[in-house]
């Protein structure tokens, strides 16, 4: 027996010298193979009378198990340092900037105009849109501005070349004409917003000769200018995201509407900042007024049964409050680096319900 | 509109603050721009005693007062030289700011003797370049007096803001008839006497028909023996105060008038004149030296004022040098005017004349002032320059029609929310000046002859409105129209969003660039009519309405690559101009690409822009507005700004174009100066179809999803074709070999070289069949893969290679 006790310590001390998977194979061949030793001696057990086979059959079987066992053993261990081994020789230097793909940026343009879009539409306002160049009739004359009126002076407009007819179509000033053919085009009632581009002959800090407003018309029998109170004050509560607004609404005059008002919201001046909100300043944000008889009556709407307001804002302006955007000529400049600084991720349409 | 305080209290009997006026008028429509108050700004600055004036010990030029204020005796050391005992000059004590020289005093020590304060020079007070000395007075000047009132500065000045149709509002007079309206005080009654001449007028205002409309009526007299010269102190000052330089004082009374009255004059040195004075027509050609000495040609649109010898002023905007009046003038011609407002705006425009004159009569004046202006002139000339004045010269006559509007007092309300009561309505407008009837359920108001404007029924809504205060009107909600809120946006407006959204996912950062170009730009993107030419630009680079986005977005791409940013990747979805027309607007999404596509990278090297990145960003825009991409052809017929060879149009055939995309032609690189490639593309998103929804349907369901449980097969091609042979119809002709079983075709290698003849390129593909209802046998596959080989063959005489 003692040579038995012999052979099973020999074969468990080469178990655990095995280094490597291979190594281990080897030993499981040398010892439990079809010619390997154990296999050998127990084939030799035939000689043997019943009870001593019986007997040293089991005994080979304890070995035969327990050398098993420990190559299963021996055989996890090593597996687990193959991985580590593996794992070490595979590791990377994460610091490694990833493979560069870029996302765009969307202008604070369209982004605002989609802010607009998201709050007015909420209120019931469908989206029109018209051309840029416009004839005299649309631009001027059906909203209340007869030619050589001051009003019309003051707005520095462009004009296209004069056609046979002697008529000189011109750059829209406002997008009002949009509104014009709304008015022409539908019954009421009608609820507009009428967003896009606008074009006036100035050119300085504060003036670019094209810049975008939005103007909104509402047409029926009976909305009154408290409405319009309620929807403008609502609209800047809602863009600009100030809760308790505060907001001025001051008699103006605009050929266009009458009554006219001017609407100024709360703001704080103070080391070249401006903050909007509750303060000791008024900022002026935008025009409106109770659309004027007459132009209804240009649009072949009957001003004794229809009423309604119209406002107008720029866009420019709005988004350079909202976002802080200091200057206004930088918005058509494409500078690659102001666009990334002030321009918005494609990710998300702004949304009432999800928040602007 | 500038005014003072005191100047306003001139009309407005008010016991109001300052801000309780200023905060007023922004209230009812007279917008304050800003209030200047000196007595303000320098209320730290007043009169004090040099008690004693020595010598500094250790400075030649400096002296050491002590300095007698209404709070006690302060040390000053002073360089000035004319600081002298006994002398009362203005002292700033410690902690006040000194404007002249930017400075808030703090106490010192100069050369061992402290100086607490600092006594005071004109130009240190900012008041003037006075500075060779220390501002001196009277000596019996009292001590502790605010400086702004010795100065005469401690009234307040206010500008407001006065709309177009306030032309009332150009005199101080209007704007204190509204503060009464508002409550503000009373309106002090306007004293006007009645002068009689003494003398027929030697000149006579006379009027030519043809101008009868331009000029309904014009008034004057002659004043003889009068002495011009500097206007009295208290005239001074208001002029001043109001940035106008006093000048005489016969020119000081017409500006005087002019913003206290909103009444223009206009005054000839009688002397100057030649026979009678006459308002006429200009002559073409006709030369005319104005005041501001500039010398304006006229035509015969323009009304001027003409005596025996020519032009002696342009009616209503600007008299003469020659018949001016000087110091030296004493005998004196009036003119009181009565100008249509449009007449003068055409005039004003031709000859680019800027007047306070023209800027009132624009805006329209009292008519009934062509009256009473007369007299309140004559009281002024006598009162100042004495003299003796003849009877009145008048020709034309002063409208007499008055303009009668009938209110609903319930219209206040019904437009604004507001319930006004009428007898509060009826209050305001007569404070306005509108003489009113109570008709019971209406009110009939007369319009003053000042106020123009009001037109309808609207315009005294808006005036009893504005002076009750919009803060009365209250915040309404509008009816929704419906309990959710409607989809708002057209399709088109749709596609617009989402092609920008797409473009950005592609990487592309948006712009928003102007719709103009230079003429040059436009002809190097294919031109415009003549009709896209502005007549009035502001400059040359933007007198042309632009043919296509690409010149801009170019330009952009330029400054960018100028600034050391050459990778440029910008789009830009907004309009393109074929015509004057509505139509000739087009709705575009544009882009462009320079430089490298996304930079260097430790792992995969950067790359430079070619045709298919355009491609790619032209079909991710087309996708995203709902074009039917997998339909789309590919032309070779680009835009004569894409490189021939490098660029093409994807369509539903040829006429039908969506978009052009490719690299850019290398003579307009050359000609907008930057460095190629650059590759662009133009979306037409106005071309793209509308998609077909059966009416009552939402268009929002999906055709079922078939899933076959049996796996794809894929097998490789490899065809030989001409090098001229366009890939894509290969893959076309793959694709129809069996459209029921053939899923995909892949093109994925293009090889010429080693083992390909000349005048060859191999190209593979990978077709994949996709089997619905059962496994496919060998000979099923073979069968599909003979037929890929001859549709190839047949549509571009592909042979397979071996």
């Amino acid at each position: 027996m003692d040579n038995l006790e012999e052979l099973r310590s020999a074969l468990l001390q080469r178990v655990e010298e095995a280094s490597d998977l291979d190594a281990l194979d080897a030993v499981r061949v040398q010892a439990l193979g079809k010619k390997g030793e154990i296999t050998q001696r127990m084939k030799t057990l035939g000689g043997l009378a019943p009870e001593e086979r019986k007997e040293a059959g089991q005994a080979f079987n304890l070995i035969k198990q327990a050398v098993a066992e420990a190559i299963e053993v021996r055989k996890g261990t090593l597996h687990e340092a193959a991985l580590e081994a593996r794992l070490a020789e595979e590791k990377i230097d994460v610091s490694l900037p990833p493979r560069p793909t870029t996302i765009g940026k969307m202008h604070p343009i369209s982004q605002t105009l989609e802010e607009l879009v998201a709050i007015f539409g909420e209120m019931g306002f469908s989206v029109a849109e018209g051309h840029h160049i416009e004839d005299d009739f649309h631009n001027f004359t059906a909203l209340n501005i007869p030619p050589e009126h001051p009003a019309r002076q003051e707005l520095d407009t462009f004009y296209m070349p004069e056609k046979e007819d002697g008529s000189r179509p011109v750059l829209r000033t406002h997008t009002s004409p949009v509104q014009i053919r709304a008015m022409q085009n539908t019954t009421p009632p009608i609820r507009i917003i009428a967003p896009g581009r606008t074009f006036r002959a100035d050119h300085d800090a504060t003036h670019s000769p094209m810049f975008h407003q939005v103007e909104g018309l509402v047409i029926d029998e009976k909305t009154n200018m408290g409405h319009l109170k309620g929807v403008l004050i609502e609209f800047c509560r809602a863009f600009f995201g100030v809760k308790d607004l505060p907001m001025r609404f001051r008699p103006s005059y605009f050929p266009f509407t009458e009554p006219s008002a001017e609407v100024d919201i709360g703001c704080t001046r103070s080391d070249g900042q401006l903050k909007i909100g509750a303060g000791d300043d008024w900022l002026e944000i935008l025009g409106s007024g109770m659309v004027h008889p007459k132009v209804l009556e240009n649009c072949g709407i009957d001003s004794t049964k229809f009423q309604g307001f119209a406002f107008g804002i720029g866009i420019e302006r709005l988004a350079m409050l909202k976002y802080g955007i200091p200057d206004l000529r930088t918005f058509y400049e494409t500078d690659l680096r102001w666009m990334k600084h002030y321009g918005f991720l494609p990710m998300e349409m702004p949304s009432m319900v999800r928040g602007l | 509109m500038k005014f003072t305080l005191n100047w306003l209290k001139d009309h407005l009997d008010t016991d109001a603050s300052l801000e309780v006026i200023v905060e007023k008028l922004s209230l009812i429509g007279l917008e304050v721009e800003g209030v200047e108050n000196k007595a303000d700004e320098l209320k730290a600055f007043k009169t004090a005693k040099v008690i004693e004036a020595v010598q500094h010990p250790n400075a030649d030029r400096l002296r050491v007062c002590q300095v007698q204020s209404a709070d006690g005796i302060s040390q000053v050391v002073c360089g000035a030289p004319n600081a002298r005992s006994g002398m009362v000059g203005v002292f700033a004590p410690v902690g006040c700011y000194v404007p002249g020289i930017d400075l808030t005093l703090k106490a010192g020590n100069l050369r061992g003797e402290d100086s607490n304060g600092m006594l005071v020079s004109e130009r240190e007070m900012g008041l003037s370049d006075e500075h060779d000395g220390i501002i001196d007075l009277p000596e019996d000047t009292e001590i502790g007096v605010p400086l702004a009132e010795i100065l005469g500065l401690d009234d307040p000045i206010i500008e407001i803001a006065i709309t177009p149709n306030r032309g009332d509002c150009l005199g101080v007079r209007g704007v204190a008839r509204d503060l009464a309206a508002a409550g503000l005080g009373q309106l002090k009654p306007l004293k006007i006497e009645k002068i009689d001449g003494s003398f027929e007028s030697p000149i006579k205002w006379k009027s030519d028909a043809a101008v009868a409309e331009q000029v309904p009526y014009v008034a004057g007299r002659y004043f003889r023996n009068i002495k011009n010269g500097p206007s009295p102190k208290w005239l001074q000052e208001r002029l001043l105060a109001i940035g106008l330089r006093p000048i005489s004082k016969l020119v000081d009374i017409t500006n005087y008038v002019s913003f206290d009255l909103g009444r223009p004059l206009h005054v000839f040195d009688a002397d100057k004149v030649k026979g009678d004075l006459t308002m006429r027509l200009a002559r073409n050609g006709e030369e005319f030296l104005a005041l501001d000495e500039e010398t304006y040609k006229l035509d015969d649109t323009m009304v001027v004022i003409g005596d025996d010898s020519g032009v002696q002023g342009i009616g209503g905007v600007m008299g003469g040098l020659n018949s001016g009046c000087s110091d030296e003038t004493t005998n004196m011609f009036l003119e009181v005017a009565l100008f249509d407002p449009i007449s003068i705006a055409i005039t004003g425009r031709k000859s680019g004349i800027l007047s306070d004159a023209r800027y009132r009569f624009e805006r329209t004046v009292d008519s009934q002032s062509a009256d009473w202006g007369v007299d309140v002139a004559t009281q002024m000339v006598l009162d100042l320059c004495g003299g003796e004045v003849s009877k009145i010269s008048s020709a034309g006559s002063i409208p007499s029609e008055k303009r009668v509007i009938e209110l609903r007092p319930s219209r206040i309300e019904d437009l604004c929310a507001v319930a006004v009561a009428k007898d509060k309505q009826i209050e305001i407008l007569s404070i306005l000046g509108f003489e009113v009837t109570d008709k019971g359920d209406l009110i009939s108001a007369v319009v003053p002859t000042w106020r123009p404007d009001v037109e309808l029924e609207a315009c005294l809504v808006e005036e009893i409105l504005r002076i009750h205060g919009y803060e009365n009107i209250p915040e309404l909600q509008m009816e929704p129209e419906s309990y959710l809120p409607q989809g708002v946006l057209t399709i088109e407006q749709r596609r617009v969003s989402n092609a920008r959204t797409a473009l950005c996912w592609r990487g592309l950062d948006e712009a928003v660039t102007f719709s103009f170009v230079s003429y040059a730009e436009a002809e190097l993107f294919g031109g415009v009519p003549d009709s896209l030419r502005v007549a009035n630009p502001i400059s040359t680079d933007l007198d042309t309405m632009r043919p296509s986005i690409l010149p801009t977005l170019l330009s952009a791409a330029v400054r960018n690559t100028d600034r050391g940013y050459a990778d440029n990747a910008l789009f830009e979805v907004g309009p393109q101009y074929v015509d004057d027309t509505a139509k000739g607007q087009q709705k575009m999404a544009t882009g462009l690409r320079s430089g490298s596509i996304a930079g260097r990278h430790w792992e995969s090297g950067s790359r430079t822009v070619d045709a298919f990145d355009a491609k790619g960003d032209a079909l991710a825009a087309l996708e995203a507005a709902g074009a039917p991409v997998d339909n789309l052809q590919v032309f070779t017929t680009a835009p004569s700004y894409f490189h021939p060879g490098r660029s093409g149009v994807m369509g539903l055939g040829p006429k039908n174009v969506l978009a052009a995309f490719g690299e850019l032609h290398p003579r307009v690189l050359e000609a907008m100066d930057i460095k190629g490639p650059v590759v662009a593309f133009e979306v037409y998103l106005d071309n793209i179809p509308q998609p077909k929804v059966k009416k009552g349907e939402s268009g929002k369901i999906k055709p079922a999803l078939i899933l076959s449980p049996f796996q794809p097969v894929e097998r490789d091609f490899a065809f030989l074709v001409d090098e001229s042979v366009e890939a894509g119809k290969l893959i076309r002709s793959a694709k129809g070999a069996d459209k029921a079983l053939i899923s995909d075709v892949v093109l994925f290698d293009i090889y010429t070289g080693k083992g390909v003849e000349e005048g060859k390129k191999s190209l593979a593909i990978t077709v994949t069949l996709q089997p619905k209802d059962h496994t496919l046998t060998d000979e099923e596959i073979e069968a599909v893969s003979q037929n890929v080989i001859a549709q190839a063959m047949k549509a571009t005489g592909a042979t397979l290679r071996s």
